[in-house]
């Protein structure tokens, strides 16, 4: 069968809301934006996700609602497709292809069926250059249409969409036209519904209505100027009365056409905004802001819904984390804040402002950020650390602890330790010991300490309740602890100075020992768990994977790979690594205590990880599959920087064909599951046999005779009994026995007291198969010897039986 | 370029005078500038926008209003009295007073035959031109509260007239108000303050364009009397308006006591649509202070007022992208030297316009400069002072007087007063010493030159030296006398140059002709070439003796001379020679001082100029590729006068322009960004 599982990539949200502008529906009752590869389509009135329309496999770059027939919307992608759905009913319509990557895309109710798209330009070398072109879609019933009428409008113009609009049938486009200095670069362009009249919005922050601009150079303008940085986004409201503009300074502004000394604030919208559209009837005005939100505002006064998506600032300062209480993904989002992210419903909980400062929108201004976080294990305290480095003063850092209150159900402010280090915290970690009373964190900083903080009971006071004081300070030779790590059971911390490791006892605040694996420093370094902890692995600038074993305090195993990220698995001893490797990104997981991987992958994802977490089930996954084990007590999620602009989190989670059986909750025929495989087979894009440790083995050779059976008219197969003995030959393959022999050899030469994990191993995947059907119990990758042969012999004599009992 | 001692003078407190109106002649390209002292100043668009005419003040004239008619300039000021300009002799022609009190406004009608102006007592006095003179004709009906600004409709019909808190429009036939106007009050607090139609504009289509002191530019319908709409430009005032008359009137421009000029056009909202309505275009922030005159050419808008800085914005729409024609220029100095330099004696002469300063440079480095003080005694301006070489003579003309000191230095400055001048030094529009001071040469009318004998005994009277035609030639700007005392070069605003022989006392030759008007002309002491720089930025050199233009001025000409030179908008005020290195021509404008090398090549024309402190940075072999005939220096900044004295030390007269900026009066009100 297939042993190797079938371990996907999946794209699980957080994506973009704010990417392009969004599209409210002429009944002003749904909203429509492009999220990722997917378009969303929410509810103006109750902010939640009514459908999204997946269908794309490149990146959406424009929604529009179709001129013709406002029950239907457009989609373009990146892919080189436009395709038109329903968005009530959440259907796919038509396909059209056209085949180049398409950047933004623009309709006018003037052309019928025509669509303009801005593609790259063909054989440009270097510098990427954009051109317009007029698509005519063909008109047929057809799903999947293949358009050929192109015709180029204009070439060199830019590729984001703020930088074309339809006037009244005439089409106005500025490209980066850099006029005299940098400073009135264009930056978006609105027209007005009725007049001959072109909103610019420019870099220093004024609003240009230009006029007249039809005649050769009798063009004229005025001038608007409110923002004091770059106008981001101009509309016009439908009847032309209003013009809306928005910028960094995250206030919305409404300019009255002509009487332009008037003019409506609607100010404190949270984050600079980005787009700005209004509903067909001018009831809704919607911003898209810079933090991955969209305000639905009603008649520019009143903010009636917010959705928000999952906030990625300037960078992810602070690591993905757990909260380990409401299983919520945990980072830096909002300036100044920690938000909660829900996984599952791909939606954000809250936000926790950590930093508690009134945020000033402004650009280039140093504000105070969140660049460190820490649970503890039972989620009992959090520990944030945020900075604010000014260029001509000197670092400002403040450690803040924070304890769930049962009550109100957050984090209330326990402790502020203003300036704990001299220099910045390069990590931070509570240790984790299986009583809950953690009361230990470590924090490490450039300054070349190590610091533990406990919580100590009030002094004096009888009304103050416990806070957190310095309990030791720890330093090496001077030089800077990068990283540092404390051991499952809490009785052991190692802390990187460099290239040297340090063990430390947190008891005693004793130097137990030094493990030093010359040359580069490490950058990473975390402690086996259950079984494996007596492992201590780390990863060091120079691109080595090393081990120690602390019980020898010698090296047990080193490898050479670029980690980027080391991993551990709270609930597992599995460690994951990822590696940097020409470009993109290799999967690698892996016990400490055994060379070989138990999965790998190779091209996860193009592009650098360096962020990712080990997300806990919530119902622990019966699998049996040998290779996909590792991910049934948790599930491994990575964020990815797939493009500049579109930072994409992703996760990797077991899609083996029998969860989908179960799920569709279809009746579990055999044909269904060779169906099922079969589509698996199908889907299976890229799979990569060539991988640095593990050999893998090919695909089972039963395709051909069920293509045979399922692509042949039914009016001449031949007859059922034939097609059965084919069908469960199909079944049961010898092939994999020739691979089972191989490992088992493997794991007979390796020591014994990896038997004893294998053991335990065992013991859990003996649990499942009593689910597990019929055809696919190839599996269990840690059978004894015995039990293998039995197996074979069984299967053996089932399939003569079966074959007898067709034959005849 | 040799290295020099420089005396750095910074005490020049030159300032001009703010701005007060000015007026656009569209037929001769010429705009007319009144100051607040009273000068006026006569620049021609067509050359360059050079300064040909300064016509200087009196103290008491304070002119309210300019009006062309034809080539003639009329001024009426708060004296009540209504000025016509003889513009060949730069001086008053005549004044009439109107009897109404002061005079706030003027205005020609389209034909040219009527002049109207606005009183102080609430009438509307109608002037008829004539040949020579202006009369007056009648009154129109008398109003309450004084007409602060008039208009005519281009058909002489009627009269707009502006006062407070309303406008009058008046049949220019029957003299009878037909309709009036009312203007609203500002609002909120300064609702009880009368507001004041500081301008008014009348359209052919009856439209009538007011801009007022509660900060609103409304256009009415003149024909109908209702306001079609109020825009609210500013908080202040409106202070002037102009409608670009000779073009399609589509155009109209209002300049606010904030330093803002805006624009507003005509145009059709929709393309193909003929409903055109009035919308407010494009804003101007090119002042700190009030925009009081405003002009409007047919491809600029000209703005001027209390900064004392004339503004020339082209209007990107109307001129070629990316020309010299589409460059802003400001025009903070006049376009002639106001320093006087005796070179031999070290002394320096600054002419204010109503007073003299003599200033002695001092032997040590940097300080112990002396001065003295000459005043004027008369309530006319200066208009001309010269300094002989000597520094024993000093020399100065108003309208109407010349007069003559010698100055004895003997550890203490006396000026003494050289009580008999012959009487044919009357009026002359410029001074000049011969080198040897012994004559003086001053231009008067009828395009002559007069030459006087000056010594220690007397000052006599020797001769008029005149062109052989003697027909009447306008008047001459520039003189310039040898050093070996037989050559006398003139310029006239006629572009002009004529030579005389001083030996012979007779003209020696004319200079062919050119285009653009000379700003300033110097004879090389060495070569006896003439030097000419012109308005265009153009260098001529002329051999007096062959009566030719040089090899080397051939040269410049079929080279061309660099964009960047053409491209400076402040002409060549002064021409000094290195005694030292005869090949080396000083000359300066505003913004740099440049030493012109003879005897080295001309840089390429789009070549880029180094300056000299990368040059010195540069290997020896480099440089010498480098170099070319021009050496620009900018180190010193808003020159008035660079000049080489006898032992070789540089004299820089500087007058940095944010002295003059911060001696203004605190402006009214200045927008500051997000208020």
């Amino acid at each position: 069968m297939v042993e190797h599982g079938d371990i996907r990539v999946v794209h699980c949200g957080g994506s973009k809301l704010n990417f392009r502008d969004p599209v409210i529906t002429h009944d002003s009752r749904f909203l429509l934006c492009a999220s990722g590869e997917a378009v969303k389509v929410f509810s103006t009135s109750t902010e939640e996700c009514i459908h999204e329309l997946r269908g794309h496999t490149g990146l959406v770059t424009g929604v529009l609602l179709r001129p013709s027939n406002h029950l239907q919307v457009y989609s373009s992608s990146l892919d080189g497709t436009v395709r038109l759905w329903d968005f009530t009913d959440g259907i796919l319509i038509k396909t059209c292809v056209i085949g180049y990557p398409i950047y933004s895309f623009y309709a006018s109710a003037k052309h019928e069926n025509v669509i303009f798209i801005v593609t790259s330009m063909p054989s440009e070398k270097r510098a990427e250059r954009f051109q317009l072109v007029a698509v005519h879609l063909p008109q047929s019933g057809d799903q999947l249409v293949e358009a050929r009428e192109l015709s180029a409008v204009l070439s060199g113009v830019n590729p984001n969409p703020a930088a074309i609009a339809f006037g009244r049938g005439v089409r106005i486009r500025r490209h980066k036209d850099n006029k005299k200095g940098g400073w009135n670069t264009f930056t978006c362009v609105a027209c007005h519904p009725k007049d001959d009249c072109i909103a610019t919005g420019h870099e220093d922050g004024k609003i240009r209505l230009w006029r007249n601009f039809n005649h050769k150079k009798e063009y004229t303008y005025s001038t608007l100027h409110w923002h004091h940085s770059a106008v981001s986004s101009l509309c016009f409201t439908p009847e032309g009365t209003n013009l809306l503009s928005g910028g960094v300074e995250s206030v919305l502004i409404q300019w009255r056409y002509k009487q332009e000394s008037e003019r409506d604030f609607l100010p404190r919208l949270g984050a600079a905004i980005t787009h700005i559209t209004v509903s067909p009837d001018g009831s809704l005005f919607c911003t898209s802001h810079s933090d991955n939100k969209i305000t639905i505002i009603q008649s520019c006064v009143k903010v009636s819904a917010v959705i928000q998506g999952l906030v990625k600032g300037d960078s992810i300062r602070t690591d993905l984390m757990m909260d380990p209480r409401s299983k919520a993904l945990v980072l830096n989002g909002k300036p100044g804040h920690l938000q909660f992210y829900s996984l599952q419903r791909d939606k954000l909980l809250y936000n926790l402002d950590i930093v508690q400062q009134e945020y000033i929108h402004e650009s280039g201004l140093q504000q105070f950020e969140v660049v460190k976080a820490a649970f503890d294990a039972s989620g009992l305290w959090l520990a944030t650390v945020e900075e604010r480095h000014q260029k001509a003063a000197e670092l400002e850092l403040n450690l803040k602890l924070w304890a769930f209150d049962e009550q109100t159900q957050s984090f209330v402010l326990n402790t502020t330790i203003s300036a704990p280090h001299d220099a910045q915290i390069t990590a931070m970690s509570f240790r984790q010991t299986a009583d809950s009373q953690t009361t230990l964190l470590v924090s490490t900083s450039k300054d070349g300490h190590f610091k533990a903080w406990q919580l100590a009971a009030p002094a004096h006071t009888e009304d103050e309740g416990p806070s957190w004081l310095c309990d030791f300070v720890g330093a090496y030779h001077g030089l800077v602890p990068e990283c540092c790590s404390f051991s499952a059971d809490g009785s052991l911390l190692a802390v990187a100075f460099q290239e040297v490791v340090t063990v430390w006892s947190p008891a005693t605040w004793e130097l137990l020992t030094t493990l030093s694996q010359p040359p580069g420093a490490v950058s990473d370094l975390c402690f086996g768990r259950l079984s494996c902890s007596k492992y201590l692995l780390g990863t060091t600038a120079s691109n080595l994977l090393c081990c120690w074993n602390l019980l020898t305090c010698s090296l047990e195993w080193s490898t050479s790979m670029d980690v980027r990220r080391l991993l551990v698995d709270p609930l597992s001893e599995n460690m994951a690594a990822f590696c940097y490797q020409s470009g993109s990104t290799d999967l690698f997981v892996f016990k400490p205590s055994e060379p070989r991987p138990l999965f790998s992958r190779k091209a996860v994802c193009s592009g650098k990880v360096t962020q990712a977490v080990f997300a806990p089930r919530e119902e622990m996954l019966e699998s049996c599959e040998e290779s996909s084990q590792w991910l049934n007590r948790s599930q491994l999620y990575f964020l990815t920087q797939q493009m500049v602009n579109n930072i994409s989190s992703s996760t990797c989670f077991l899609f083996s064909p029998l969860k989908l059986v179960i799920d569709d909750s279809v009746a579990m025929t055999p044909f269904y599951l060779l169906l099922g495989k079969h589509r698996q087979q199908q889907q299976e894009h890229r799979d990569s046999d060539s991988s640095l440790w593990a050999e893998r083995t090919a695909l089972p050779q039963t395709s051909a005779s069920i293509k045979e059976l399922l692509q042949t008219p039914a009016h001449v197969l031949p007859s059922t009994s034939y097609l059965c003995s084919m069908f469960v030959q199909s079944l049961l393959i010898s092939v994999s026995d020739a691979r089972e022999e191989k490992a088992h050899a493997e794991e007979e030469m390796e020591s014994e007291k990896e038997e004893e994990d294998s053991e335990e191993e065992m013991e859990s995947s003996r649990s499942k198969p009593e689910l597990v059907a019929a055809a696919t119990e190839s599996d269990a990758p840690a059978l004894t010897k015995a039990q293998a042969r039995e197996l074979r012999r069984v299967r053996k004599l089932d399939h003569s039986w079966l074959a007898g009992l067709l034959d005849s | 370029m040799g290295e020099f001692k420089v005396h750095r003078v910074r005490f020049f407190d030159y300032m001009p005078s703010a701005i007060r109106t000015m007026a656009f002649n569209s037929q001769t390209e010429r705009l007319a500038v009144a100051r607040a002292d009273g000068a006026v100043e006569i620049f021609n668009f067509n050359d360059n926008f050079f300064q040909e005419k300064v016509i200087p003040g009196q103290d008491g004239r304070a002119i309210e209003a300019l009006c062309w008619v034809g080539h003639r300039l009329f001024s009426a000021g708060l004296n009540g009295e209504i000025t016509e300009y003889d513009l060949e002799n730069l001086r008053p022609q005549y004044t009439v007073d109107a009897y109404g009190g002061p005079i706030w406004t003027i205005s020609s009608n389209s034909q040219g035959t009527q002049l109207a102006v606005g009183c102080e007592d609430g009438t509307v006095k109608i002037f008829a031109i004539l040949e020579e003179r202006i009369q007056f004709q009648r009154n129109l009906n008398r109003h309450k509260g004084r007409i602060i600004s008039l208009c005519w409709h281009p058909s002489s019909a009627q009269i707009a007239a502006g006062m407070t808190d309303m406008i009058t429009i008046y049949d220019a036939e029957t003299g009878q108000a037909t309709r009036r106007l009312l203007v609203d009050r500002a609002m909120g607090a300064s609702k009880n303050k009368e507001v004041v139609v500081w301008s008014v504009g009348y359209l052919s289509d009856h439209t009538i364009i007011s801009g007022d002191s509660a900060g609103k530019v409304q256009i009415w319908n003149g024909l109908t009397g209702t306001l079609v709409r109020t825009y609210l430009v500013t908080k202040w005032d409106v202070l002037s308006l102009i409608i670009n008359a000779s073009q399609d009137e589509s155009s109209v421009i209002a300049g606010t006591s904030e330093g803002t000029v805006i624009q507003f056009q005509f145009i059709s909202s929709t393309l193909d649509q003929h409903d055109k309505e009035w919308v407010r275009t494009r804003t101007f922030r090119n002042h700190s202070h009030d925009v009081s005159a405003l002009a409007h050419t047919d491809t600029a808008v000209v703005s001027g007022g209390m900064d004392t800085q004339l503004v020339v914005r082209p209007l990107l729409d109307k001129v070629e992208k990316n020309t010299q024609e589409s460059a802003l220029r400001k025009i903070a100095f006049p376009h002639r030297s106001l320093v006087g330099c005796a070179k031999k004696a070290g002394l320096l002469l600054f002419q204010f316009p109503d007073r003299l300063e003599l200033w002695k440079l001092g032997e040590s480095e940097g300080h112990g400069e002396q001065h003295t003080h000459t005043h004027t005694l008369g309530e006319d301006h200066i208009c001309c002072s010269a300094l002989s070489a000597c520094g024993g003579w000093l020399a100065y003309s108003t309208v109407s007087s010349v007069r003559l000191y010698r100055i004895q230095y003997n550890k203490t400055i006396s000026i003494n007063k050289v009580p008999k001048l012959p009487k044919e030094l009357r009026s002359v529009h410029q001074l000049c010493f011969s080198s040897d001071s012994s004559k003086l040469f001053a231009s008067s009318c009828q395009s002559s030159v007069i030459v006087v004998a000056v010594s220690q005994q007397e000052c006599r009277y020797l001769h008029t030296l005149k062109h052989k035609t003697g027909e009447w030639k306008a008047r001459m700007h520039l003189l310039c006398a040898s050093d070996d005392g037989k050559w006398l070069a003139t310029a006239n605003t006629d572009c002009e140059i004529h030579i005389y022989n001083l030996h012979k006392m007779k003209l020696h030759c004319m200079v062919p002709v050119y285009n653009s008007c000379p700003t300033t002309i110097a004879i090389h002491p060495v070569t006896n070439n003439l030097i000419s720089v012109h308005a265009d930025q153009q260098i001529f050199e002329f051999s007096l003796v062959q009566k030719e233009y040089t090899q080397w001025s051939r040269r410049l000409q079929t080279q061309g001379l660099l964009s960047l030179w053409l491209e400076r908008d402040t002409p060549i005020t002064h021409i000094t020679f290195n005694p030292k290195n005869p090949d080396h021509i000083i000359l300066h404008d505003t913004y740099m001082f440049c030493i012109i090398d003879q005897s080295l090549p001309f840089p390429e024309l789009n070549a880029v100029l180094w300056n000299q402190m990368t040059l010195k940075n540069l290997p020896v072999s480099q440089r010498i590729g480098q170099s070319h005939a021009f050496k620009i220096c900018k180190i010193f900044q808003h020159l008035m006068c660079v000049s080489l004295l006898e032992d070789l030390s540089l004299v820089v007269v500087e007058r940095p322009l944010l002295d003059i900026m911060s001696q203004l009066p605190a402006p009214v009100r200045q927008k500051k960004f997000a208020t």
